[in-house]
């Protein structure tokens, strides 16, 4: 397995002229969000942050699928999993967030079954395996995975697979934009927009957030001079004052997006007002399971109750996620959380804004 | 949130690893040859210096392509022998076999670790087999021991890298781990990536001839390429730079990490070796590494600098810097 055509975008020579470029043209100083988790590591394990001019602040927004999975739907997973005869299945990142009192990991320790998946259809053949069990799918992320996760329980239906549920914690990305202008203490100029995200929903799924706030906005991809590109057309657009939703990842993202991924997630899943951790309630910002399909439906299936759970207390992980504050001005950061004991799920997912600072920023 | 059970991660070889060492471990068996938390020890008898040390081989599958749990088991004893500076002599053999494994499977192993052992030129001098009632193991699992001569004048260990010295790392990175890791159950991939198993004794004997001024010798397997930098950095008190356009990554192995997430520079190795040398001879180290078998894509990946001691800094392909920290616990696969 090849990855084709990355050499070229990190190409050091390419991102050199970009850089050239942002620094002749930056003068004002901007605060621009990534909104995605993935946009975060990638300009820490290249090294963004420090090539960048001074006037340039880049800050991690809400975009890491587990870091904004809220405190009661941690602890539903746990509770989830001492259900006797269940496998619970996953994608590996969440196997670590901490809940009140445990996380899947100590759970299995403790003997519960779960397992790790790569695909919601690997769960569905567990199922198969296991007709005597019931398996769960634990839902979690973006309109990215959701497709995939809606396409997983209509082939559970087509295939009479009776004992394959899934427990939908997932979010959307346009309704967060939203929420975020409306936070209080919040200063940002512009946007670099998912890239993944995009590829699903389009460019044309931002346009209402953009008319309603004339906010700069750039689609960007995942490779360095992806990024670089992003900013300076951000830089452009605020220097110039001409606000635009504008893409940089034309390769892969198209204004349509991916319409039949759209229709399978739209045919399953209806908008839920849901809780962002640390942010609170944003409306219609949640991916619940149509009546249609509760058969398939984890949430009414077990009668978990989603009790109200406290954030852990000193825990900034709502003020990270919405660019207020950065993990050094977190209390408990590299103190009492780190990545070996995390207290908060930006500590512990591999694109979390604390995680990324542990592993790649050091204050010397 | 502390836990009061060993966790998968305790076994990563990261940090969570290392505070069973430090917490439990350490405090009831302290001792100066212990305390070094070397590869091996280093044994003092009689006027001679003796490397001594043992591995346990739970590698899940147990044939994989480049390699098997028996060849292994073999090697990996023999390299960390050879990291302390020694060339092996014997080794012994314990073996935990699952009720119902099969004797077939079992002959092949142990015929690919007497190739092996032969290959390295050690002998196997002893050893010992139980049985346990079926999923009291997964399949078979291999204790392997070792004893070498350390030469007199070879003085090598992870304390003793200084400013200035270049580090050279004997080949690709990240081959077993990403190896391993596509032969599990669940994974789908179709991939021509081999594990790197092999012995390094005979490249360390030919580092050894071509320089005197070798100060740290370490084979990058669990936690991969990064952890051992980290833990050279920090007991000797140095700073280490390195460079990512310098570090060798298989296309295919690239393109897996680039799937799943992973960091090649955590994956694991299992026939690779840095080695920290004086810079007058960096290039004659590294052509004697070239010279080996198993060390033709061998290049100077960094070196030792005077600032930020205890930390890796690495450039990045675009020019940027950033920090290498020590793996945590065991990567996961990321959500998206």
């Amino acid at each position: 397995m090849t990855i084709k055509h990355a050499d070229e975008y990190r190409d050091p020579e390419i991102s050199r002229k970009i850089l050239d470029r942002i620094n002749n043209l930056s003068k004002k100083n901007v605060r621009l969000m990534e909104v995605c988790g993935t946009h975060t590591m990638s300009i820490f394990r290249n090294g963004i942050r420090k090539l960048i001019p001074g006037t340039i602040s880049l800050l991690s927004g809400p975009g890491c699928p587990v870091c904004v999975t809220a405190q009661n739907e941690i602890d539903a997973f746990i509770e989830i999993s001492r259900v006797p005869d269940t496998i619970i299945t996953t994608f590996g990142d969440l196997m670590r967030v901490p809940g009140t009192n445990s996380s899947l990991l100590k759970e299995r320790a403790d003997g519960k079954d779960i397992r790790m998946v790569y695909s919601t259809f690997d769960a569905i053949e567990i199922a198969r395996k296991n007709p005597d069990k019931r398996v769960i799918f634990l839902g979690v992320g973006f309109e990215t995975t959701a497709p995939t996760v809606a396409a997983s329980i209509l082939s559970a239906r087509e295939m009479k697979v009776e004992n394959y549920f899934v427990y939908s914690a997932h979010k959307t990305v346009p309704q967060a934009l939203c929420a975020l202008m409306k936070t209080e203490g919040i200063k940002i100029d512009g946007f670099i927009l998912p890239g993944h995200v995009s590829v699903i929903i389009g460019t044309r799924a931002y346009l209402p957030f953009f008319n309603q706030y004339q906010m700069p906005c750039v689609v960007a991809g995942f490779e360095p001079s992806d990024i670089l590109q992003a900013i300076l057309m951000l830089v452009e657009q605020i220097e110039n004052k001409t606000p635009g939703l504008e893409n940089a990842y034309t390769r892969a993202v198209s204004f349509e997006g991916n319409e039949k991924a759209v229709g399978i997630m739209n045919d399953v899943f209806e908008a839920a007002d849901v809780a962002w951790r640390g942010i609170g309630i944003i409306p219609g910002s949640g991916l619940k399971i149509r009546n249609e399909f509760s058969d398939y439906d984890a949430m009414k299936k077990f009668e978990i109750s989603e009790k109200d759970s406290d954030e852990p207390k000193g825990c900034a992980c709502g003020e990270i996620l919405t660019g207020i504050k950065t993990p050094v001005e977190c209390p408990l950061y590299k103190k009492i959380c780190t990545p070996v004991d995390p207290v908060g799920p930006c500590m512990v997912s591999s694109e979390g804004t604390c995680a990324a600072y542990y592993k790649y920023h050091s204050e010397d | 949130m502390k836990t009061d059970r060993i966790l998968l991660d305790h076994g990563s070889g990261g940090k969570i690893s290392h505070s069973l060492t430090l917490d439990i471990m350490l405090p009831v068996f302290d001792n100066p040859m212990l305390s070094k938390l070397n590869d091996g020890a280093i044994l003092n008898i009689g006027g001679k210096k003796f490397a001594f040390s043992t591995d346990t081989y739970v590698v899940d599958p147990i044939f994989f392509p480049g390699g098997d749990i028996g060849e292994l088991a073999i090697y990996g004893t023999v390299n960390d022998i050879a990291m302390c500076g020694g060339s092996p002599l014997y080794l012994s053999v314990g073996l935990v076999i699952e009720e119902g494994f099969l004797i077939s499977d079992l002959e092949r192993i142990i015929k690919s670790m007497g190739a092996a052992a032969e290959k390295a030129g050690v002998k196997v001098v002893t050893g010992d087999t139980k049985v346990v009632p079926k999923g009291a193991v997964d399949k078979i699992f291999i204790n392997t021991s070792g004893i070498g001569l350390i030469p007199d004048n070879v003085d090598v260990g992870c304390d003793k890298a200084v400013p200035g010295d270049k580090i050279i790392l004997s080949g690709t990175i990240a081959d077993h781990g990403i190896t391993v890791l596509t032969q599990r159950e669940g994974m789908t991939f179709t991939s021509s990536v081999r594990s790197d198993t092999a012995p390094l004794n005979h490249m360390v004997g030919k580092i050894f001839s071509s320089s005197k001024n070798v100060h740290v010798l370490r084979d990058p397997t669990r936690g991969g390429v990064g952890t051992s930098l980290n833990e050279i950095a920090e007991k000797s008190c140095a700073g280490i730079k390195i460079y990512e356009n310098k570090i060798p990554v298989k296309n295919e192995v690239k393109g897996i990490c680039e799937l799943l997430g992973f960091d090649p520079l955590y994956i694991a190795n299992e026939g690779k070796l840095l080695a920290f040398v004086s810079p007058e001879d960096a290039d004659k180290v590294l052509s004697a590494v070239r010279e080996d078998e198993f060390g033709k894509d061998a290049c100077i990946i960094g070196e030792v600098v005077s600032g930020h001691p205890g930390k890796v800094f690495l450039e990045t392909g675009i020019g940027g810097i950033r920090m290498v920290d020590m793996l945590t616990g065991e990567q996961l696969p990321r959500i998206c």
